[in-house]
């Protein structure tokens, strides 16, 4: 390796000299190329650089040659030196890279491999569903309001205009609380006002809601209810109501239409309208029964809607001045609609379920498909 | 309820298309939940029987040789051969036949075939083949004067009849008969309605001297009709009106009883026939019962009165008959009876419907009662009665002359003050006086127009549903149409939202989602035996006092049972180790809700049971720390202070793997592992991890978290220090921690629990546990002197409080 640099004796000729350091430079140049590793070219790194190196030994040199000759080669010495470090930072980078890219290359993996990692669970479909709803509603300018679950006659019938023996309340089939000292059913004489019942609908929430808060009130009453049905494909004694209720100054009929044709538009599509057909509920007047376009035909007739295109969501009216007066609220001044739907078959009608007991089943395989 | 379009148009002139009068009663809030044009029968005409002959190879099935002209057949003398498996047909007699080629109504065809070698050419029909009528055993006789080779359905009168079936709301007692809806349909459509005055020659003596009424509770009975009609002979009424009744769904029985279910379908009254023979005097009263009266009705049931229920009593006030539900079986009419004695009266709504409910005697004449009939009616229905049983009875009978017409307390005419401006704010349109009379007037709501505009209205004896301002609003609506009204969208003043505690749960079970449970709804109704299975031996939950079944008697007290089951269901249907959770309310021993009761006349102890929205979480196959950690991301997620204190002996928890969960030291729930007994129980042979919490105190803590201010972040390098102690199996973890916490001062800002270590270089009842404690100051650098005080500082503290050694 050292070649004929080493060999220069001091005080050569610069001609000498400048053959010399082109000798140097193309042996380095050599050597750099030759080094197969990272190791390596670090082995030949003293060979190129520094004092013991040919062109270092031909710089220690160079005060012996006269001044006017040492730019000359002054010049060619650090051009050597200049290509040498190039082609050595070259190799370096490139040597490296290519290290790093066997290295790589043995790090392979089959990612379809990959072993199950953490999964993410499922919320129930009521729970979505729900949350759908309150979203629409919310963003019609509604709040959501919450009551209990097991609640006073007062609540869940007197104070929706059902007083006691009222052959309405055969509307619905209650569930009744044990709590003690009470034990005639129903429809007895007396004592009824202290009967504890489960909730058949979300309507005795209305009636907390109207107590304490002065209209203007735009609220829905999301929520569990309970009748003494035997369950079936389309009955649970336990499911969920969300109902609606508007209390203003110049609350009319057709504002109710209109709230509820927004929400349908908004909830079901641009597809879908409402109707309102008369009906009866002791707590609203006039009354009315909410239909939809159906879902499945848009209205053309199919199975689901018996051919009439139309399908049955609810019921709703104008709140009966008798429930306004009872919670204190003059409904000379003020009046308003209220509306009720199912929850639950909102749920099975979006995603085609036949039956609502499978809703309950709890089974994985239901809760996880949603 | 059902009617027919022909009976409809005896009362007003209606015409159209029978699917837009459908939509018209929908509209009208009579929703038509099905629509039957009637079949037409084709091929199905009046035949006479020529000839009878025996199968002869069969007993049960003889050959009929019907004649029926222009059809030469195989049978004798060219009539047409039928087999025919009814025996109730005489020679002459004339039968409805359906022919070769003819549908039936359930769709079979009729085709020529063989039966047991015999030709049939046709069938003889039955009424009940044809859904005309009830009977199914013989083949219909048909009255002589029927034209032979007739199409069967024009001769009967119901060519081109629509059945409607109505689903009518209970407060439309007018809308319970063919001429309450006819008069409906007749205002929609423009057209005059009238209840035809009914015919009555009376014959037979005046009626004061063999009947007599007694009103004697006048609160029951506002009015009490009667009539008595002789010559009476029981037989079958005729095909038109067994046709009719039968379609409206009413079994045909004999005339007199026919009659009176046709009266009550056409004009919506019920009455009551009895044997004028078997009550003595003729005389009828009515009373309430004092209690402990004994009756056998109609349908053989011996029957308690109970206080207040009406009754129907003879000359020696002995019960005939419960007011408004039932009559009684000794007086009831039979084949031998001949004169009839005729009731029709009004009731008290509510005493109909208390006695029949609490009797389970739910009939079509109840039902009305119920809703409130017409009291005006009374003598028109009684001449209806008259005038068809006339009509209807061979050689006709004889009505006795005049009515008695009992009084009690009726209601008295209502009148309600209709505002034009309250009707047209209500309605969202605005309505002229004139609007008004010109949608109320035809259906019987008679106007009058005040001076200052507004309408007096005179409520008439048939809608006792309609009462105040509001009411007739509705009858205004439901007349201009609830369609054609208009659609305006309130604007509520304040935007919509939800509350701090809605969006946080929510937020709650999103975190929970992404750990990985899934929501479950289990039952919150519970088998007493489920709570205890549970291991829940707490106080008595709550019962319900009418339960469809034991299984579901009791209202859950915890979220457990009901998850360790859904956890057992899917685990007995091979889903292994699913983890799922609740959120719900649990239900508490009932407590006086002392103020939030507002009922007028209510005690203030309204005893109610406390609900308390539960967290419950349970992993099958999972371990406590599988709990632990779910406690943990919570109070991550929402800023929460929550701790552990290990706790023995939980209910439904492993004794000695469960703990209370601390928010700010306030107890809030348990986390830990189900008590593996009440795993086995269930079927479960993994361990099941469990988190139960309060979510009130939750997400009011996560609600004032959200608002915390924000802790700046040191720039200043940290230091670690690695604290390992040999602490005794009594002290926590959990307390070490706290000890360090509470000693290290502001610059300990974290500490980490990194290594936990049992076995052969510790003592016994000790375990070595190693902290991590990270030291910053948020304005220096901190110095190793002042790491290495705060260090020693906290080895003292531990060493101190928990006879803790560093190792």
């Amino acid at each position: 390796m050292n070649g004929p640099a080493t060999d220069t004796p001091a005080g050569a000729s610069p001609e000498a000299l400048l053959a010399s350091i082109d000798a140097a430079r193309g042996q380095g140049l050599a050597a750099v190329a030759a080094a197969a590793t990272s190791d390596e070219l670090t082995q030949v790194e003293s060979t190129l650089f520094g004092r013991k190196a040919a062109l270092g030994q031909i710089k220690q040199g160079l005060g012996s040659l006269p001044p006017d000759q040492r730019a000359a080669v002054g010049r060619a010495l650090n051009e050597a030196q200049q290509d040498l470090r190039a082609a050595h930072a070259e190799a370096a980078d490139e040597l490296a890279a290519s290290a790093r890219r066997e290295q790589l290359q043995r790090e392979w993996l089959d990612l379809t491999e990959t072993p199950p990692g953490p999964e993410r669970g499922h919320l129930h479909l009521v729970t979505q569903t729900t949350e759908r709803l309150e979203d629409v509603f919310v963003g019609m300018g509604f709040t959501v309001s919450e009551g209990p679950q097991a609640e006073t006659d007062w609540y869940n019938f007197e104070a929706l205009n059902l007083p006691a023996a009222h052959p309405a309340r055969s509307m619905w089939d209650t569930l009744y609380l044990d709590l003690g000292e009470r034990t005639e059913l129903g429809d007895g004489e007396g004592g009824e006002a202290s009967n504890v019942v489960l909730r058949t609908h979300t309507s005795p929430v209305q009636i907390r809601v109207m107590e304490v808060q002065p209209p203007p009130i735009y609220t829905i009453c999301p929520g569990r209810v309970f009748r003494r049905d035997t369950a079936d494909a389309s009955h649970m004694p336990v499911f969920h109501q969300i109902e609606g209720l508007v209390v203003d100054r110049g609350i009319s009929f057709a504002d109710l239409a209109g709230t509820l044709e927004e929400f349908t538009s908004a909830y079901f599509g641009k597809a879908i309208s409402s109707r309102l057909r008369p009906s009866y509920f002791p707590f609203t007047e006039p009354s009315a029964e909410f239909d939809i376009t159906c879902v499945i035909c848009e209205g053309a007739g199919c199975q689901t809607c018996q051919r009439t295109g139309w399908i049955e969501l609810g019921g709703c009216g104008m709140v009966h001045p008798n429930v306004l007066a009872n919670c204190g609220i003059d409904f000379e001044e003020w009046t308003g609609f209220a509306f009720g739907f199912g929850i639950d078959r909102l749920a099975l009608m979006r995603h085609g379920i036949d039956d609502l007991r499978d809703m309950y089943t709890n089974d994985i395989r239901f809760l996880g498909q949603f | 309820m059902k009617v027919l379009l022909n009976w409809l148009r005896e009362f007003a002139p209606i015409e159209g298309d029978p699917a837009e009068l459908a939509d018209h009663l929908s509209d009208l809030g009579m929703a038509v939940e099905e629509m039957r044009v009637l079949p037409s029968l084709d091929g199905v005409v009046v035949a006479r029987v020529a000839g009878l002959r025996p199968h002869p190879e069969a007993d049960r099935i003889q050959l009929v040789d019907v004649e029926l002209p222009g059809s030469p057949g195989e049978g004798t003398d060219g009539a047409l051969q039928v087999c025919c498996g009814a025996f109730n047909m005489s020679v002459g007699d004339l039968v409805p036949l359906a022919t070769i080629g003819a549908t039936m109504p359930d769709g079979m065809q009729i085709s020529e075939r063989r039966m047991r070698g015999q030709l049939s050419q046709g069938m003889c029909c039955s009424a009940a083949e044809l859904e005309l009528g009830a009977d199914a055993e013989g083949i219909m006789i048909l009255p002589s004067e029927f034209e032979l080779g007739a199409p069967l359905m024009s001769q009967l009168g119901l060519a081109g009849d629509v059945l409607y079936d109505l689903e009518v709301n209970p407060n439309r007692p007018d809308a319970m008969s063919a001429a309450g809806v006819a008069r409906d349909l007749a205002a929609r459509l423009g057209v005059p309605f009238r209840i035809p005055a009914p015919v009555v020659s009376e014959t037979g003596e005046d009626i004061s001297t063999v009947a007599s009424v007694e009103i004697i509770d006048a609160d029951l009975c506002g009015r009490f009709g009667v009539r008595v009609i002789r010559d009476v002979s029981i037989g079958q009424s005729p095909l038109w009106m067994q046709a009719r009744l039968t379609l409206c769904g009413m079994r045909p029985i004999n005339s007199v009883v026919d009659v009176s279910n046709y009266v009550m379908l056409e004009l919506g009254t019920p009455n009551h026939t009895y044997d004028l023979a078997l009550v003595p005097g003729g005389h009828l009263g009515t009373r309430r019962s004092a209690g402990g009266e004994r009756l056998v009705t109609l349908d053989g049931s011996e029957r308690e009165m109970l206080r207040g229920d009406g009754l129907i009593v003879d000359r020696d006030d002995r019960p005939i008959g419960i007011s408004g539900v039932m009559g009684g079986e000794n007086t009831e009419i039979g084949d031998s009876t001949t004169a009839v004695l005729l009731e029709l009266a009004w009731w008290d709504r509510l005493s109909i419907s208390r006695t029949s409910q609490r009797l389970g005697l739910r009939s079509e004449a109840s039902m009305r009662f119920e809703r409130g009939t017409d009291h005006e009616l009374v003598p028109i229905a009684l001449d209806r009665f008259c005038e068809l049983l006339d009509r209807v009875t061979p050689g006709g009978v004889s009505v006795c002359r005049g009515r008695l017409d009992g009084r009690g307390d009726l209601p008295s005419t209502t009148r309600v003050r209709v505002r034009p401006a309250r009707m047209s704010h209500l309605l969202g349109r605005s309505f002229s006086a004139d609007e008004l009379r010109g949608l109320l007037d035809p259906i019987g709501l008679q106007c009058t127009v005040a001076d200052d505009g507004v309408l007096e209205v005179t409520i008439p004896s048939f809608r006792p549903d309609v009462v105040t301002e509001t009411d007739v609003a509705e009858e205004v609506a439901r007349h201009y149409g609830y369609q054609r009204l208009g659609r305006t969208v309130p604007r509520s003043p304040e935007p919509g939202r939800l509350t701090p505690a809605q969006r946080l749960r929510r937020e709650l079970r999103r975190v929970l989602v992404g750990a990985g449970l899934s929501e479950a709804m289990p039952n919150p109704f519970l088998a007493p035996d489920a709570v205890r299975q549970a291991g829940i031996d707490g106080a008595e939950p709550v019962r319900l006092l009418n339960p469809l079944a034991t299984e579901e008697s009791v209202l859950r007290p915890s979220l457990l049972p009901g998850l360790i089951a859904a956890a057992a269901y899917n685990s007995s249907h091979r889903n292994d180790s699913v983890s799922l959770f609740e959120i719900g309310v649990v239900f508490g021993p009932p407590t006086a809700r002392g103020g939030d009761v507002a009922a007028p006349d209510m005690t203030a102890a309204a005893v109610l049971p406390i609900e308390t929205e539960h967290l419950g979480a349970i992993w099958a196959g999972g371990e406590a720390a599988d709990a632990v950690h779910l406690t943990e991301l919570i109070a991550t997620a929402f800023g929460l202070h929550l701790s552990l204190t290990n706790a023995n002996d939980l209910d439904g928890m492993h004794p000695v793997r469960a703990a209370q969960v601390l928010l700010d030291g306030q107890p809030v729930g348990v986390v830990g592992e189900v008590d593996p007994v009440v795993c086995e129980r269930h079927g479960l042979s993994q361990r099941c991890a469990w988190l139960h919490a309060n979510v009130e105190p939750l997400l009011a803590a996560a609600s004032a978290s959200a608002e915390r201010p924000y802790q700046l972040v040191s720039t200043y390098p940290s230091s670690d220090i690695d604290l390992a102690f040999a602490v005794p199996d009594g002290v926590q973890a959990s307390q070490v921690r706290s000890t360090l916490l509470a000693s290290g001062g502001d610059e300990l800002r974290s500490v980490e629990l990194f290594d936990i270590y049992r076995g052969d270089q510790m003592d016994p009842g000790t375990r070595s546990l190693a902290y991590r404690l990270r030291l910053q100051a948020d304005d220096r650098t901190l110095t190793d002197e002042q790491v290495a005080d705060i260090r020693q500082r906290c080895i003292d503290a531990v060493e101190h409080a928990h006879s803790a050694v560093l190792r």
